[in-house]
């Protein structure tokens, strides 16, 4: 028997596909998500609208809300380390949690290292803006990428921006000569097996799904139409009107993402969206989507 | 005449793609189901793994489920799933109440072995196979109980992880993340008679 090997790792987010993952901040929210049909839910103290608004430094969730989170619900649950805090991680795999999230949505406690996490049995998933940091994190042993997006905004512009981004690099890889792969994984700064992966492959060697700034059903199906395999959903849902239907409403977005007759049927009085952050109005330093490199 | 009968592939939710890679790879015919409209002309289906509760709700959602009780009874349809899948086809899920479609006689019991650090590869041993087979175990059910019309292919640690009542199957474990297309091949032949 072999325990954490990378195909246990990367097909665990495999069964992710197709499905949205719901941040949840208790216990009684993370049934909601259950009972709406997440695949799974991220255990956070605040979602990152609040993260924002509050400000100081986000670090890991207290361990007693993420244990009270896993005893609830029999889907799998996921919580978020700093980038580069290994030690937030050890605690994560510790608790029995599924995934680790090593997530620039908390404040980043390094600024020049990610994690090493191929020692850890638990599977990681990062985020990534193109697909040379998508390759860099996979090659640190990354188990599933997502868009960053610009977390807490309620805003899908800057998620589109990075699906588009990494989708339309793998295309150009695709049509490559073979001769062609070496300096293109010395531009993007990424292994020269992961590019000849892409090239050989047509997509990236661990699931990709959309992150950040997802608030309605139309934002989640536009996520999948452009190529991303699954939905994270943060502060877009209990930041709403009617958590529960809006939630419900997403689920049914991302496995009819194809069909508009069913989008427009559960896009249907869902009460009022999270308020949302126009981009133009965050300075630099606000955008999390810098943070990791 | 087709060479392979069409076989479907719920697509609701979970690993649909390895399964359709895998049955494509073998020169079967694949039509992705999300809709009860989907399942007209196939002759077996595959649920796939994903998360049982999410699959069970989807299928009930678009009466996906009652679909496939009545082409089963009718045109005996054939069906095998895996791990979520054999969660959702089976009678019995001890400790849990979720939608679910029981067309097997059989009882699971949900994360048998444990949660995600707890995954595993292992060889198995099945009946009908002349050399191991690469068992992956994700989050795995076990089958904890079978009925009179259930026979046993497999078991890895005394825990059932494959069982067979007639032209429906249920694996614990993963064969479609493997490059071993031997029970795929297998399923397609069930699937024809």
């Amino acid at each position: 028997m072999k325990k954490g090997t990378q195909l246990v790792k990367t097909g665990f987010a495999e069964m992710f596909k197709g499905g949205v993952i719901m941040d949840v901040t208790n216990a009684a929210q993370a049934k909601i998500a259950e009972e709406a049909g997440a695949v799974a839910v991220m255990a956070l103290e605040r979602v990152p609208a609040d993260i924002r608004a509050q400000g100081g430094v986000a670090r890991m969730s207290d361990p007693k809300i993420i244990k009270e989170i896993i005893a609830a619900v029999s889907i799998p649950v996921m919580a978020k380390a700093r980038i580069g805090h290994f030690v937030e991680a050890q605690i994560l795999e510790a608790l029995g949690v599924d995934f680790v999230d090593e997530s620039e949505v908390l404040t980043p406690a390094d600024e020049e290292h990610h994690i090493d996490k191929w020692p850890f049995k638990v599977p990681f998933v990062n985020g990534a803006r193109d697909l040379g940091e998508a390759l860099r994190r996979i090659s640190e042993g990354s188990a599933m990428i997502r868009t960053k997006g610009e977390a807490g905004t309620g805003n899908v512009v800057e998620a589109v921006r990075h699906a588009r981004s990494v989708m339309k690099a793998i295309r150009r890889i695709g049509a490559m000569r073979s001769d062609e792969l070496v300096a293109e994984a010395k531009s993007l700064q990424a292994p020269l097996e992961l590019v000849r992966y892409v090239h050989e492959h047509g997509k990236l060697p661990v699931v990709n799904f959309a992150a950040g700034g997802i608030a309605t059903p139309a934002d989640a199906a536009l996520m999948m139409q452009l190529g991303m395999d699954g939905v994270f959903v943060g502060s877009g849902i209990f930041k709403s009107g009617d958590p529960a239907r809006r939630a419900k409403a997403i689920v049914k977005a991302v496995t009819h993402y194809k069909d508009p007759d069913v989008l427009a049927q559960v896009s249907e009085d869902l009460g009022e969206p999270m308020v949302g952050i126009n981009l133009d109005t965050l300075s630099e330093e606000e955008k999390m989507a810098k943070r990791g490199w | 005449m087709r060479r392979y009968p069409r076989i479907g592939v719920l697509a609701l939710q979970g690993d649909f793609r390895e399964h359709r890679l895998m049955l494509e790879s073998v020169g079967a015919e694949v039509v992705e189901v999300r809709l009860p409209k989907h399942l007209r002309d196939v002759s077996g289906l595959i649920i796939p793994g994903g998360e049982s509760t999410t699959i069970g709700k989807l299928a009930r959602e678009y009466e996906i489920d009652e679909a496939v009780k009545e082409k089963r009874k009718k045109e005996g349809l054939a069906i095998w799933g895996t791990c979520a899948g054999a969660i959702w086809i089976a009678q019995r899920i001890i400790g849990h109440q979720q939608p679910h479609l029981p067309l097997m006689d059989i009882a699971v019991r949900r994360n048998a072995f444990g949660r995600q650090v707890d995954s595993f590869e292992a060889l198995l041993e099945i009946a009908g196979l002349n050399t191991p087979f690469k068992g992956v175990f994700i989050r795995a059910p076990e089958i904890v109980d079978v009925g009179s019309q259930v026979e046993v292919l497999s078991r890895y640690q005394g825990k059932i992880v494959f069982a067979r009542q007639g032209n429906a199957w249920a694996t614990s474990f993963h064969p479609e993340l493997t490059d071993d297309a031997r029970l795929h091949e297998m399923f397609i032949s069930t699937a024809k008679n």
